[in-house]
């Protein structure tokens, strides 16, 4: 089977899946929000707004002018949380593009070759999985700067062991089957077979971790975010909810404040998880009965 | 487990903790500005500064400084924190009992809820109850924990009034011995809402596995068998399958621990728990670099040991494992 033939198998099975549905329209709607966040936010995310009469537009609860209220520094909350779901959409995607090609990359060297290469590359992957995850972006967004790029990097480093195991598994099968064994006896060389018959058959599994590294990154943006040490020239929903926090929004029971953030990260990040579901049954259809 | 398969595993623990900890001084000393900064605050007097140089050998070559850092690291001896004016070690031993009991309790719960709820689901495949609960729990593995926490904390702690808002204890309580502190009621109270934030956070995973375990299990002979001998469907459910299905569980449950006492650093930050992660994300941004370094290692240190208890857990209880 080629690339495309699974792919499209795929997709035709999964275009009925309710959890499919919902996922790509969830990813959608947010793709949509992010492109035209411009013309739907009211006001720019960081902008301190003044009512008519002059004074500090703070804390306001929601209204026709300010659909969400405002927070106690005067930012329009709906204008904060549309712009969020750019930063949301860059550091979910980059960082799951990251992982899963290295993941990939490794899985399909350890694989292949087995031997010294895989040994080497498996214990490296068992020190990135010792390093706590959190702790180590934080560690990291402190002592290079707390901007965007450095939390996907720490991310990258750290998380593409879980992809790298499941499928270097995968291409152990895979080697041993006849069409390799074919392409082998052909003349083929190690680059031919292993991009060319073997990657095309990972590519399903390698897409499943995508849509799960996805809703993992944004999650630990938001938690890094939260704790403080987020791009401060970015508005993303974890920098809204920390600013919530130490705003005493709690305690003043703003929940207009910090509701919303949350509830994005929660259908963006489920929106993941409901597509890697739905594609898991489509891989291992076992789980179906 | 094999003895020889067991020295192995020990040996690449000790190599990992190893690495952690060589990449950790490296780390650390690829900081901006000067490498004394991590370990001598600028607010001590001359004759402190110098105390301290040698004491971390900062006046020595770089391979002299790494050697003594593994000894001291091996020692105990992670330097004095800037915040606190006290030795890393004791500030970090004072708050190891914390996380260790917020993370244990939280996957207490989560795991016996999980095996149960898991182990229903199962049973109830492709009925009402499962197209709610399914994607229910499926949005609790999306939930951001902090975020879970900070509404738990404004509905329970903040608009109801039943919970206190933060920290271990309340302000001003005493206790006769450590022990009395961490069975009191006060404690308990403050412990209650971030221990049921992580178990609501955490319970996904072992129910998602335990269903699909279960779904597996019942589908082998044994089962069928003892269908045909005419056990009720509870016993076979819970004293046949159930068990089976539980030996993945156990293997989540011990890597749960490890990954857990790093992940509570967002939640130990929310209710002001004064645990490990609470520590780590005070000192990363007031810049107390010894306090940092501490705090990471022992999170590290809890993670690889973790990694390497659920490895020989899960091929003590599977024996298949350790033949393949």
């Amino acid at each position: 089977m080629s690339a495309t033939t699974v792919v499209t198998v795929s997709w035709r099975r999964q275009a009925r899946d309710p959890y499919f549905i919902a996922g790509i329209s969830i990813y959608l709607a947010f793709l949509l929000i992010a492109v035209f966040a411009d013309q739907i936010a009211p006001n720019a995310p960081k902008d301190i707004l003044f009512l008519d009469n002059g004074s500090l537009a703070n804390a306001l609860p929601p209204s026709a002018q300010f659909p969400l209220g405002t927070t106690t520094s005067g930012c329009d909350i709906f204008s904060q949380l549309v712009h969020g779901s750019q930063s949301a959409l860059i550091v979910g995607i980059s960082a799951a593009f990251v992982v899963v090609s290295v993941g990939t990359l490794v899985g399909l060297l350890a694989g292949y070759f087995g031997g010294f290469v895989d040994a080497a590359l498996m214990r490296i992957a068992d020190i990135a999985l010792g390093i706590p995850l959190l702790p180590f972006v934080i560690v990291l967004a402190a002592f290079l700067g707390p901007t965007t790029w450095n939390v996907v990097l720490a991310m990258s480093l750290l998380l593409w062991p879980n992809s790298a195991r499941i499928i270097r598994a995968q291409v152990l099968s895979l080697r041993e089957r006849a069409y390799i064994e074919a392409a082998r006896t052909a003349g083929s060389g190690h680059f031919r077979i292993l991009f060319h018959h073997i990657a095309p058959n990972i590519l399903p599994l390698a897409l499943l971790f995508g849509s799960i590294a996805i809703g993992w990154a944004i999650l630990t943006e938001a938690s890094v975010s939260f704790l403080g040490f987020a791009d401060p020239d970015t508005t993303t929903w974890g920098f809204m909810l920390q600013d919530a926090y130490v705003s005493q929004a709690l305690s003043r029971g703003l929940y207009n404040w910090f509701v919303p953030p949350g509830i994005c990260i929660v259908l963006m990040v489920s929106a993941g998880f409901f597509i890697s579901r739905s594609y898991e049954q489509f891989l291992f259809p076992r789980l179906r009965d | 487990m094999s003895l020889k398969a067991l020295l192995q595993r020990l040996g690449q623990t000790v190599f990992i903790l190893w690495v952690v900890t060589t990449l950790l001084f490296f780390l650390f000393r690829l900081m901006p500005g000067s490498p004394l900064a991590a370990y001598i605050d600028p607010t001590m007097t001359a004759d402190q500064q110098a105390i301290l140089l040698h004491q971390f050998g900062l006046d020595q070559p770089l391979w002299k400084q790494y050697v003594l850092y593994l000894m001291n690291m091996a020692r105990g001896s992670l330097g004095v924190s800037f915040i606190y004016k006290e030795p890393v070690g004791g500030i970090l031993l004072a708050a190891l009992p914390n996380t260790l009991l917020l993370t244990l309790t939280s996957l207490l719960i989560a795991y016996a809820f999980g095996t149960l709820t898991g182990a229903l689901l199962a049973a109830r495949r492709g009925t009402w109850l499962e197209t709610v609960t399914l994607p229910a729990i499926l949005a609790t593995r999306a939930l951001p924990e902090f975020w879970l926490g900070m509404v738990l904390l404004a509905v329970f702690s903040f608009s109801m009034g039943l919970l206190p808002a933060g920290g271990a204890t309340s302000p001003g309580a005493s206790f006769p011995s450590a022990f009395a502190r961490y069975t009191s009621l006060d404690y308990l109270r403050h412990l209650m809402l971030p221990a049921l934030t992580l178990a609501i956070f955490l319970q996904g995973l072992p129910t998602l596995l335990m269903r699909s375990n279960m779904l597996e299990v019942m589908q082998e002979e044994f089962v069928v068998m003892s269908r045909i001998k005419g056990l009720s469907e509870w016993s076979i459910i819970m004293r046949h399958a159930a068990r089976n299905a539980l030996l993945p569980v156990a293997t989540a449950l011990a890597l749960g621990i490890g990954s857990s006492i790093g992940g509570n650093v967002v939640i130990e930050s929310v209710f002001s728990w004064p645990g490990l992660g609470r520590r780590l994300v005070e000192a990363v941004s007031g810049s107390d670099y010894p306090l940092a370094q501490g705090a990471f290692l022992m999170i590290a240190a809890a993670q690889i040991v973790m990694n390497c208890v659920a490895d020989v857990v899960y091929s003590t209880l599977d024996p298949r494992v350790g033949r393949r």
